[in-house]
């Protein structure tokens, strides 16, 4: 328990302490934001669909969510070559405390970025449902943080060097995002998309903090929720075998 | 307090260490000095649970760490060859995050890493992250950090690699004054053999993965017919460089271990 909570902290120091991880986690999603929200909003709003920007900003919520949690798992590989998981692998600790210590810390950051977006989202015009719909989306935003934390622990475990681990997350979360309903409504897709769309764990989450936030639900917040939790243990428990078979 | 019994560690074809055996006493400097590639470290790799022998039998106060690696581990402190801080954390950090990882206590938690922090001159830069830090100061901190938990054994792979003369000359006073204070006993690897000669009580010399020679510096030169450890360790283990041929051997290893993934 001490154990899980000292590598939480460590997280959250590293975050509070690397400026340059804050600025460069909002510029992404602020670009999508502003580009996206503003360019296409007269296209969006002559489709009959409202405000643009009121239906982009979850999904750009969501990507910043999916993007930090994934890179969690390069400070996995950045501990490796700096020696300092040997230090957590020698203690007194189950691995299996390591890996939830490291998770949690991860999906902890993600969340704050997130939230860190979302403040931004609403200086811009974004306005939620109601004020009480920001405390909903955050379990939403949470399971997404935990399902791709534990996704790059797991990616994290396996790859040693720092170079191939930015390759293989863009490859994943490329497609993750971009067909996942963040930037377009599921309602009218062709066919394939629909099924592609469907298989998409992302989805889910899009959905989730979409319908909490501006209550535009396409699947509903049990649905959501179930998928979200059956995927997050399904990673969890992938994460976690793959961080015991770690050899130094 | 260390008991090895026929010891050996196989990574596919090649044999890291064939079968050692030797026992270290509560309390007493014992060294594993041996070329590069001689299986210093694959051996503390063992000691320490982070790899799982081939065969053999371990006990580190009477207990076996393939059975009791979390019992083992509360035991031993380890300084690792290549360096393993949070360079994001300060040393105090780091300190308190061993800590923690270790279930210390929280009474007198702050009392003793203070005493180790002043013991190894880094009291005044605690709140330093260490990234800051020179080569010298990070290893000290590693070794107050190994300290910290009360181990009974203390292990150290190599730990004056890259450090100058005045670095390694205070690092084995910082080592020495614990041993004799706290009566931790004391397991090193080195190459260097002036550090084997000043610091170690018993010294086993080892090769391509045998101990060669086991004893007290005078039995060692005795054993040999020389007069310093020096002519002895050449006369043991010849005039050969095997850098190219062990470092071979670990090429292969990394590369049978990316192949795998």
């Amino acid at each position: 328990m001490n154990a899980i909570y000292i590598l939480w902290l460590r997280s959250l120091k590293h975050f509070v302490r690397s400026k340059a991880q804050i600025v460069s986690s909002i510029g992404q999603p602020m670009l999508y934001l502003l580009a996206l929200g503003f360019g296409l909003g007269p296209v969006f709003q002559r489709a009959g669909e409202g405000s643009y920007l009121q239906f982009v900003a979850p999904g750009v919520i969501t990507m910043t969510v999916l993007f930090s949690a994934m890179f969690s798992g390069i400070g996995l590989i950045w501990d490796r070559q700096f020696g300092f998981l040997k230090e957590t692998l020698v203690a007194p600790v189950p691995r299996l405390a390591v890996m939830i210590g490291r998770t949690l810390g991860g999906a902890t950051v993600a969340l704050l970025q997130g939230l860190l977006v979302l403040v931004l989202c609403l200086l811009v015009g974004f306005r939620p449902a109601s004020w009480a719909a920001i405390p909903a989306a955050l379990p939403f935003m949470a399971l997404i943080a935990i399902v791709f934390c534990a996704l790059g622990t797991a990616l994290g475990s396996r790859l040693e060097n720092m170079q191939a681990f930015p390759m293989v997350t863009s490859f994943l979360m490329m497609p993750l995002f971009f067909l996942s309903g963040a930037l377009y409504p599921l309602e009218g897709l062709p066919g394939a998309m629909r099924y592609v769309t469907a298989a998409n764990p992302l989805t889910y989450g899009v959905d989730g903090v979409r319908g909490a936030l501006i209550g535009a639900w396409h699947f509903g917040a049990f649905p959501d929720t179930l998928v979200l939790v059956a995927v997050g243990a399904l990673f969890v428990g992938l994460g976690a075998w793959s961080f015991s078979r770690i050899q130094l | 307090m260390i008991e090895v019994v026929d010891l050996a560690c196989r990574f596919g074809d090649f044999e890291a260490v064939k079968g050692i055996s030797f026992r270290v006493a509560p309390g007493e400097i014992f060294a594993f000095l041996g070329p590069n590639g001689a299986g210093k470290t694959t051996t503390i790799k063992m000691l320490t649970t982070l790899l799982r022998p081939t065969r053999g039998s371990i006990r580190i106060d009477g207990l076996d760490p393939s059975t009791h690696p979390h019992e083992v581990r509360r035991r031993f402190g380890i300084v690792f060859q290549d360096p393993s801080l949070d360079i994001f954390l300060t040393a105090m950090e780091n300190l308190e995050l061993h800590a923690a990882l270790y279930g210390m206590p929280r009474a007198g938690r702050r009392e003793r890493i203070e005493m180790l922090l002043r013991q190894f001159e880094l009291w005044e830069k605690r709140d330093q992250t260490t990234q800051t830090f020179s080569g010298g100061m990070k290893r000290r901190l590693e070794i107050a950090r190994g300290f910290l938990h009360t181990p009974k054994v203390l292990f150290l792979d190599e730990p004056t690699l890259g450090l100058d003369p005045q670095s390694r000359h205070q690092l084995w006073n910082h080592v020495r004054a614990v041993n004799q204070a706290e009566g931790v006993t004391v397991f090193l690897t080195t190459h260097y053999m002036d550090e084997a000669e000043r610091v170690a009580q018993r010294i086993a010399v080892v090769d391509h993965g045998r101990i060669v020679a086991l004893g007290t510096l005078a039995e060692l030169k005795e054993q040999t017919g020389t007069d310093s450890l020096e002519a002895a360790f050449l006369k043991l283990t010849g005039t050969t460089v095997r850098d190219e041929a062990a470092s071979n051997a670990e090429n292969m290893r990394q590369f049978m271990k990316a192949w795998r993934r």
